[in-house]
């Protein structure tokens, strides 16, 4: 943990993004977690894939829950409103954000006993709903924060710091995010930023519930052997299906992958994916052939990485209830009030 | 003797739920209403769909009298499982209106009674084929029956089923046909009318007849409500299924046809109060309907929402408790539960509306506290208000009014330099000024957090910055008393030294139960409380008398513990009068329980004893 406060001091050259923002404006205070917390790259992660996006900071809220993982949206886009919430009721509140305003960007970064534990009702609730959002757990597989239990996405056989053995089976959070509708189900690993940023990327670009699932190994409590959630264990396990691209409003210029392995991806507002497969059978189209390949993989002890599922004309909560355009936050008595000549009508109806 | 009255008597129809009574009898309601007769409907109806026995009573009274009466004048005994205890409810002399297809042994009766005998399910046997139409048209049959025996002009029902079918011709000719063959039975074989009557008046006046629920949702429609977020719980779902109701009729772009609302039904009651948080913090007015049950899921949310202080409307339409309770049964249950909802040191303001009119007004002030106090704000109805269509005032809205959103800190504001702290007390008021989320590059975002922080929003564990933010609380909740609808007060004819203190649904018992009082020669002061945090008036009243009744339907005496607590009052000074049976508070029951007291109260001196 770091005390001292960030310089304000920049680079006079740094690069400047289409709004004339440095990647220094996309950053928060500085982080408070462990030295080496994987968490912290992630942070890292979410700033790069805004700087890039061009992204006014100001335009984004940022909501979390109660952990490790949700302190992290302090350390990043420091001139957004915030909001750390109730332990795993991060959906709820920002489905509740959405509704109000939907020309914002709602970023909902949780963690594993936040997301698959606690709030697992929630998180399932505002996948199913296709709250457009970007969902990232920050998945250690264990509690920081009251020092080292494991959490619902320990895998079973997996040793604490302490020596136990957990018994119980554990919840894949992306087989869940694909089983119950979400539209975009990603899984990276924070020590992959490079496959980690045009994810975060795509994920904001995607209209509807966009979740991340982010392996992010806990250096105080789960990163010895034994754990299935280690540096050494995920880096040696993973199984990446492909690498993205991700172009908005410009032409696949920065491709330049082996013809054959690079596959085009449009999304509902046009922005290009351009995905570079490592596996050519894979579908990111097809929900049933990522379920099973997703615990094919499982099966032989393997963490599946990559773009796994994006639906193609994914329509987000708003379509649904068929809203107005404008965010309702912004409408007025004109708009809201139906008035008295109505009331009067209304008053003669009950007579 | 039979009883003998015009328009002042109790009729309680009992039925089978899902046997579609509540239509037929809803209908009789309205006809005595538009004969210019007052009537209070109550429904007592089981947790249950089909099946089980249900009652509806109605209360005719010329004099307007709303409250529950209690007892029985004419009963409706249509279902054979209640039988016994339904005959055993009629007052002496009242009558009995039975299905008399199947003959019944002379035990089932009572002598002091007078017994009708209708058969509507022969009459329906012999008209219809159809199994369901059977069922539906014997409700209708007997209303026929009960137009001829208490003189309710026949038109005026034709009118209102004219007008519930307009448009449905068979349905409309059909119900009418019904309708006649069970008044045509009951003039040619009975004697018509009974000693109980309905006689045309004009006591009505412009009043509207509508359940709380239903009132509290247009409320929040015309309070500016664009975000709804529930779980469907008795007694309250229909209040959220009224607010899409009106939303359908009174909220879509005439234009595009697009909807300036969203409403969605949550998987349980914490999402749909963090839904509710959520779209506050963002600066869309937002509501959620519950009860009891409800309002305990949600007291972590609560409390967040107070310390962060994120407004936020709770509908909380109470029924009986504790835990799971009697959910179909009222009570004013949830006072202490609401007041003092949540961990740490918190309190909520409370509102509590009287009828379906206020229901409609405070649910859109609601809206307008909330934005004005940052904080949560409940709504106090209960079963007895929310469920039961009710005679009250038209409702009233004025097209002058604006929404008041609070301290809303705008770019322009923040461009001209204005130093904001999210948390800095710049008015004096408590209240301080929030941004919503997006409104400037570069200035006024801050971090809203459960956890403490400084008057700039900064996170602090700082011992004397959480006692700074946690005193501001308390002068906003000071700055609260002056903005929450005041008591009304009514003062006797004769100077008293005793006084009572009532609210919400307990009113019409309340008005009644003072005139009975008064004729025994007893006089009392009246206040009725509308919102905690309690005006400096609540005390002032319990000052100026040596003994204050505080009339409230739940068994602890919640509004008195609140009273004592908040407003440092001796409790020994402050009588509690409780009903808690789950049925609503009568007058008769109020009359008596005060009476006693104020019998024991008068203490004859012992010297005109001696002499």
């Amino acid at each position: 943990m770091t005390y001292v406060v960030k310089p304000k001091f920049r680079h006079p050259e740094l690069p400047k993004n289409k709004f004339g923002y440095t990647h220094r404006d996309y950053e928060g205070a500085v982080s408070t977690l462990c030295a080496g917390c994987g968490h912290d790259s992630i942070t890292a992660s979410i700033i790069e894939a805004c700087f890039e996006l061009s992204i006014e900071p100001h335009r984004v809220a940022k909501i979390s829950g109660i952990g490790c993982s949700s302190k992290t949206p302090t350390y990043f886009l420091g001139n957004s409103h915030g909001f750390n919430s109730v332990h795993g009721r991060m959906p709820s509140v920002l489905t509740g954000a959405n509704l109000a305003n939907r020309d914002l960007i709602y970023l909902g970064v949780s963690g594993d006993g936040d997301s698959a534990s606690i709030g697992f009702g929630q998180f399932a609730h505002a996948m199913r709903r296709g709250v457009n959002m970007v969902y990232i757990v920050e998945n250690n597989g264990v509690y920081g924060l009251t020092k080292g239990q494991f959490s619902a996405t320990a895998d079973r056989g997996s040793k604490s710091k302490r020596g136990v053995v957990n018994s119980d089976s554990a919840i894949d959070m992306v087989g869940i995010a694909l089983q119950i509708g979400a539209s975009f189900v990603a899984r990276s690993f924070s020590g992959d930023k490079k496959q980690l940023v045009p994810l975060i990327k795509a994920a904001i670009e995607h209209n509807g519930a966009a979740f991340i699932d982010v392996i992010s190994p806990c250096v105080a409590f789960n990163n010895h052997a034994g754990s299935t959630k280690s540096f050494d264990y995920v880096r040696e396990h993973n199984e990446a299906v492909n690498f993205l691209d991700v172009m908005t409003g410009r032409p696949p210029i920065h491709v330049d992958y082996a013809p054959g392995t690079v596959e085009m991806v449009e999304q509902h507002d046009g922005t290009v994916l351009a995905l570079r497969k490592l596996d050519a059978e894979y579908d990111v189209h097809d929900r049933l052939a990522a379920m099973s390949f997703l615990q094919h993989h499982a099966d032989q002890g393997q963490i599946v990485t990559g773009l796994l599922y994006v639906e193609r004309d994914a329509e987000d909560l708003h379509g649904h209830l068929n809203t107005v355009a404008a965010p309702l936050n912004a409408l007025s008595e004109k708009e809201l009030c139906p008035g008295t000549a109505v009331l009067d009508k209304i008053n003669a109806s009950l007579r | 003797m039979p009883l003998q009255s015009v328009n002042d008597f109790v009729i309680r129809f009992a039925n089978v739920n899902g046997s579609g009574s509540a239509s037929a009898n809803e209908l009789f309601a309205r006809a005595v209403l538009r004969m210019g007769v007052p009537v209070a409907p109550r429904n007592i109806f089981p947790s249950n769909i089909q099946g089980l026995p249900t009652w509806y009573e109605v209360r005719i009274s010329e004099a307007g009298h709303l409250g529950a009466r209690g007892g029985t004048d004419l009963m409706v005994a249509m279902n054979p499982q209640t039988w016994d205890k339904d005959v055993a409810a009629i007052e002496p002399g009242g009558y009995l209106l039975y299905d008399s297809t199947k003959p019944l042994p002379k035990s089932k009766f009572r002598d002091d009674i007078n017994v009708i005998g209708v058969p509507p399910t022969a009459i329906t046997n012999s008209t219809y084929t159809d199994p369901r139409q059977r069922q539906l048209f014997k409700n209708i049959i007997y209303l026929g029956a009960l137009s001829a025996l208490l003189d309710i002009d026949p038109k005026v029902i034709e009118q209102l089923i004219a007008e519930q079918y307009k448009g449905k011709e068979r349905l409309l000719s059909s119900n009418v046909h019904a309708l006649h063959l069970g008044r045509d039975y009951t003039l040619k074989n009975l004697k018509c009318p009974i000693g109980l009557r309905v006689q045309k008046s004009d006591k009505v006046g412009d009043r509207i007849f509508i359940e709380g629920n239903s009132a509290a949702a247009l409320g929040a429609v015309y309070g500016g409500a664009t975000v709804c977020a529930w779980y469907p719980i008795t007694p309250s779902s229909s209040l959220a299924d009224a607010f899409t109701g009106h939303c359908k009729r009174l909220r879509h772009d005439a234009e595009t046809k697009k909807a300036k609302y969203a409403i969605v039904q949550g998987e349980d009651e914490l999402a749909s109060i963090g839904i509710v948080i959520g779209a506050a913090w963002n600066g869309a007015r937002a509501f959620t309907a519950t009860s009891g049950p409800g309002v305990s899921l949600m007291q972590e949310f609560i409390g967040l929402a107070y310390f962060a202080e994120i407004p936020a409307v709770i509908m909380d339409v109470q029924r009986a408790g504790p835990s799971t309770g009697m959910p179909t049964r009222t009570q004013q249950c949830d006072i202490i539960s609401a007041a003092y909802a949540s961990h740490g040191d918190t309190k909520h303001v409370l509102l509590f509306p009287e009828d379906p009119a206020e229901a409609f007004d405070m649910a859109a002030q609601a809206f307008d506290l909330a934005d004005r106090l940052q904080t949560p704000i409940f709504l106090m109805l209960d079963l007895d208000i929310g469920m039961n269509h009710r005679l009250c005032l038209p409702l009233k809205w004025d097209d002058a009014k604006q929404y008041d959103r609070g301290k809303i800190m705008t770019a322009a504001m923040l461009e001209s330099g204005v130093d904001f702290g999210r948390y800095l007390d710049v008015d004096g008021d408590g209240i301080t000024y929030r941004t919503y989320p997006g409104t400037h590059p570069t200035k006024g975002s801050f971090f809203t957090r459960g956890t403490s922080r400084d008057r700039y929003a900064k996170y602090t564990e700082e011992g004397p910055a959480y006692q700074d933010n946690m005193q501001r609380l308390l002068r906003k909740f000071e700055t609260a008393k002056d903005l929450v609808p005041r008591p009304l007060q009514a003062n006797a004819e004769k100077p008293t030294k005793y006084g009572v203190i009532y609210f919400g649904s307990t009113s019409p018992a309340m008005d009644e139960a003072i005139a009975m009082i008064e004729a025994k020669g007893q006089y009392l002061d009246r206040l009725r409380v509308r919102a905690f945090p309690f005006h400096s008036s609540v005390a002032s009243f319990i000052a100026d008398h040596d003994f204050v009744f505080i009339v409230e339907q739940n068994r602890d005496a919640q509004l008195r513990s609140l009273i004592v607590n908040e407003c440092s009052i001796d409790p020994v000074r402050l009588v509690p009068i409780l009903h808690y049976d789950g049925t609503p508070i009568t007058a008769r029951f109020i009359a008596r329980s005060i009476g006693e007291h104020l019998d024991a109260l008068k203490v004859t001196p012992l010297r005109k004893v001696v002499s």
